[in-house]
């Protein structure tokens, strides 16, 4: 989601940011871009209209004179704007109420709401660690109930057990005494999906919310709507009464726009997004990280915190001795690349990087894929032990052999070997130099230390439970060339050079 | 309209479903251009009100270019309005408003439906089949979406509504394998046509549709002139999305038609106009509701007349 409008965005305002002093005419050019490529994101009219209004009575006014780069000015206001438009603070599920506190699914067919509601009861099960009962009041669908009943068991949470024949109010009304007898935290009900045209599903909603009297009222809503999701949000707010907004399917190519109308038009603020198929790709919505992602800013916040969640911190110090030390060989070359899948892959780990929208296109054209590290796990995998901690003794017809088991060629052996070697150059260069990791990874990337700035660094830090965490020294790509970048990109372990990455923000 | 003469309930429900579009559609274009003379500032205005229709940017921007072709600094009616703009959808839905052909040659006909999750496919499917079996044709189902909870169960009471063999297996089972099975039953019992239903996937996850050609792949080592049909099912509320859709659909599957789904919402459908000028991609059925009869032919002129506002 949002990578093609940061790709717009971003290509707009760098040619501001490159001027001096800004004329009115200027500042309403790039205005008019940013609009159009605002509704070519499916942000409905009225809310880019306004956004882009508020943003040019800022632009024109005192704050962009008196700044010393006016361009750079403009592109913190447009910042700023979204992030208001999105809600300033993050906001997550309340759950600050009597037991047992009923969350109710509201959304249009096939919008996610039965996946969506799984995954929520996962998350308070594992994160907020409730008790959870979930009932399905869907009785028009076929097989929509046994559906919940599936990925119930799936995540080991109760579901109602399905009476033949009830209405959905009787449904909320069982699910609401069995949640007091069998002391449940909380319960939520999973409602038949409808259009916001059909006045009957609206009732059938309002009369669920009078019986069950949930303290959540959750729109789960399809992140790639187009300019209907202004109509979706406020029907249903208007008629039922919504206290937050889920959004589904962010992993998909959609530019987002919908996160902006929904909000924007109902005032209610995003508390979750659906990340993916499995069921806990369920993920709390920061509005200023989003916003920053859509400028081309990057997810600095998410990548630490992946990396935190997913690198073996003791592997990570051992590495790290390893390559103090210069003895760092393919084995552990291996297990880098191994961990940078577990960050999801180089799609996942390039999506989350600053002003990456920008060179996906030269990306895809250096043929740098998920595939490129299966490959190159797949050449160390057919190596012997001894090549491995000793891949100078790999000759002709060795590589022969590795290429033939591996399935690849000997130039792709090749390449690996030059790449692992000029990376345990540079490790053992860098060896003696003390150094904070997240200033190894920075200049590794080509922040050159100015992206992100020290103030943003310590904003993120706060808002972080326990602080920064460190970025384990053997981080991929920390202090020497990504694996398989092999320096041919710019930016990349080389001088930074490509707009957007290696330029202060 | 042979097709109203012969049901005349659809057209009735098409307006239904088309009636919030029109509605607010034609009242915007009704309340900006009444008693006022054409100037720059409201053919902006009418390109806005297409944008918000769905019909994407380029599109709305030659309509309202239309609209003031030599009538600039005159005064404009609100229906000839509305009349340029339907004859401007039309012209560019016309060329794909394609019924759906099946060649009693192929035996099975083999129809695969596609598309990302939630777009509609088993439903479609469930109105597809009533619509063949209605048409005294044998039809076998298969329950190809072995991903999604509960999808098989969904199928199944499809295939006994519409009184069609429902070919399935366990969740998570092998989809490729399930859909060359259908095919190899459907053979053997001599059925007219087969419905193979998918999972649905998101266009840009690579390895879900990597899993798609295969079960292309597949189908074509059971029969290799299959399948014969690749419908690909697009929600109408989804907006700019949808041509990321069917690019990529298009280039995994070999898409040959489309299928609009809940058109009976508040969403306009206009991407299809877009759609259409892109890829002229046959538009074969538009669902209009839940029931097992809603799903109606495509027609260009219903459709461009009911997205302008025109009765």
């Amino acid at each position: 989601m949002f990578d093609r409008l940061s790709e717009k965005l971003s290509g707009i305002l760098d040619r501001l940011t490159r001027r001096g002093a800004l004329t009115k005419a200027d500042v309403d050019e790039a205005l008019r871009e940013v609009r159009r490529a605002l509704i070519e994101a499916d942000v409905a009219l009225e809310v880019a209209r306004a956004l882009v209004e508020r943003v040019r009575e800022r632009a024109v006014g005192v704050e962009v004179v008196k700044s010393v780069t006016p361009g750079q000015m403009v592109v913190k206001i447009v910042h700023d704007e979204l992030v208001a438009t999105l809600g300033a603070d993050a906001q997550t599920i309340d759950l600050n109420a009597p037991a047992p506190i009923a969350i109710m699914m509201l959304g249009l067919q096939g919008s996610g709401k039965t996946t969506t509601t799984a995954k929520l009861a996962k998350r308070l099960t594992d994160l907020a660690r409730r008790k959870v009962l979930m009932a399905s009041l869907d009785v028009r669908r076929p097989a929509a109930m046994e559906q919940l009943a599936v990925l119930g068991k799936q995540i080991s949470v109760e579901t109602l057990p399905v009476v033949e024949g009830q209405v959905p109010a009787q449904i909320a009304s069982r699910a609401l005494q069995a949640a007091r007898l069998g002391g449940y935290d909380i319960m939520l009900l999973d409602t038949a999906g409808r259009t916001t045209l059909d006045e009957a599903m609206m009732a059938e909603a309002a009369e669920v919310k009078r019986s069950a009297q949930p303290h959540e009222v959750l729109l789960v809503a399809d992140a790639l709507t187009g300019q209907d999701a202004i109509n979706l949000a406020r029907a249903f707010d208007e008629r039922v009464g919504l206290t937050g907004i889920v959004l589904t399917r962010v992993d998909g190519d959609g530019r987002g726009g919908a996160a902006l109308s929904m909000r924007a038009v109902t005032g209610k603020p995003i508390k979750l997004i659906g990340t993916g198929e499995k069921m806990d790709a369920l993920e709390s919505f920061d509005p200023a990280r989003i916003a920053g992602r859509i400028l081309g800013m990057g997810d600095i916040v998410a990548l630490v915190e992946k990396a935190a969640a997913n690198l073996d911190a003791e592997k990570a110090a051992r590495a790290a001795e390893k390559m103090r030390k210069g003895a760092f060989d393919l084995a552990d070359l291996r297990e880098q690349l191994t961990q940078m899948q577990s960050l999801g892959g180089m799609s996942g780990l390039m999506g989350m990087l600053p002003g990456i929208a920008k060179m996906k296109s030269q990306l895809a054209s250096a043929n740098l894929d998920d595939g490129m590290l299966r490959r190159q796990m797949a050449i160390i995998d057919s190596m012997t032990p001894k090549e491995r901690r000793a891949p100078d003794i790999l000759k002709a017809s060795r590589k022969k052999r590795i290429a033939a088991g591996s399935g690849t060629k000997v130039e792709e052996i090749n390449k690996l070997l030059k790449m692992h070697r000029s990376m345990a150059d540079m490790m053992k260069a860098m060896g003696g130099a003390k150094r904070g990791p997240m200033a190894g990874l920075a200049q590794a990337m080509g922040f050159g230390g100015g992206m992100p700035s020290p103030e943003e660094m310590a904003k993120l830090a706060e808002k972080m439970p326990g602080g920064m965490p460190a970025l384990p020294p053997n981080f991929p790509g920390a202090g020497g060339p990504l694996p398989g970048l092999g320096g041919k990109l710019p930016g990349f372990g080389g001088p930074p050079q490509l707009p957007g990455l290696g330029k202060k923000k | 309209m042979s097709d109203s003469t012969q049901n005349p309930g659809w057209w009735q429900r098409l307006r239904g479903g088309l009636e919030r579009t029109s509605a607010s559609v034609g009242d915007a274009i009704s309340d900006l251009v009444v008693k006022r003379k054409l100037d720059a500032a409201m053919l902006d205005e009418i390109e806005d009100t297409l944008i918000r229709a769905d019909l994407g940017g380029e599109v709305a921007a030659r309509i309202a270019a239309a609209v003031g072709d030599g009538r600039y600094d005159k005064a404009i009616a609100p229906a000839e309005v509305k009349a340029i703009a339907a004859a401007e959808i039309e012209k560019a839905l016309a060329p794909v408003a394609i019924p759906l052909a099946i060649n009693a040659e192929k035996k099975p006909f083999v129809i695969l439906v596609v598309g990302v999750n939630g777009s509609g496919k088993t439903t479609t499917i469930g109105k597809l089949a009533a619509k063949f079996s209605m048409e005294g044709k044998k039809v076998v189902l298969a329950a190809g979406d072995t991903f999604r909870a509960a999808a098989i169960d969904q199928l199944k009471v499809w295939g006994g509504r519409t009184r069609s063999e429902v070919i399935a297996r366990e969740p998570g089972a092998d989809a490729a394998g399930l859909v060359f099975d259908a095919i190899a039953s459907a053979k053997a019992h001599g059925a007219d046509i087969v419905l193979a239903d998918t999972a649905g996937r998101l266009q840009n996850r690579a390895e879900l549709m990597d899993e798609l050609e295969k079960i292309v792949r597949v189908i074509r080592k059971a029969d290799a002139s299959a399948p014969h049909a690749v419908l690909l099912v697009l929600d109408a509320t989804v907006g700019q999305n949808a041509l990321s859709q069917v690019e990529a659909f298009l280039k995994t599957a070999g898409v040959t038609g489309l299928v609009m789904t809940k058109l009976d919402s508040t969403a306009r459908g206009g991407i299809l106009v877009a759609i259409a000028e892109k890829f002229k991609l046959p538009v074969h059925f538009i669902g209009v509701g839940e029931g097992i009869d809603d799903l109606s032919p495509f027609t260009a002129r219903d459709f461009a007349r009911a997205v302008a506002g025109l009765n």
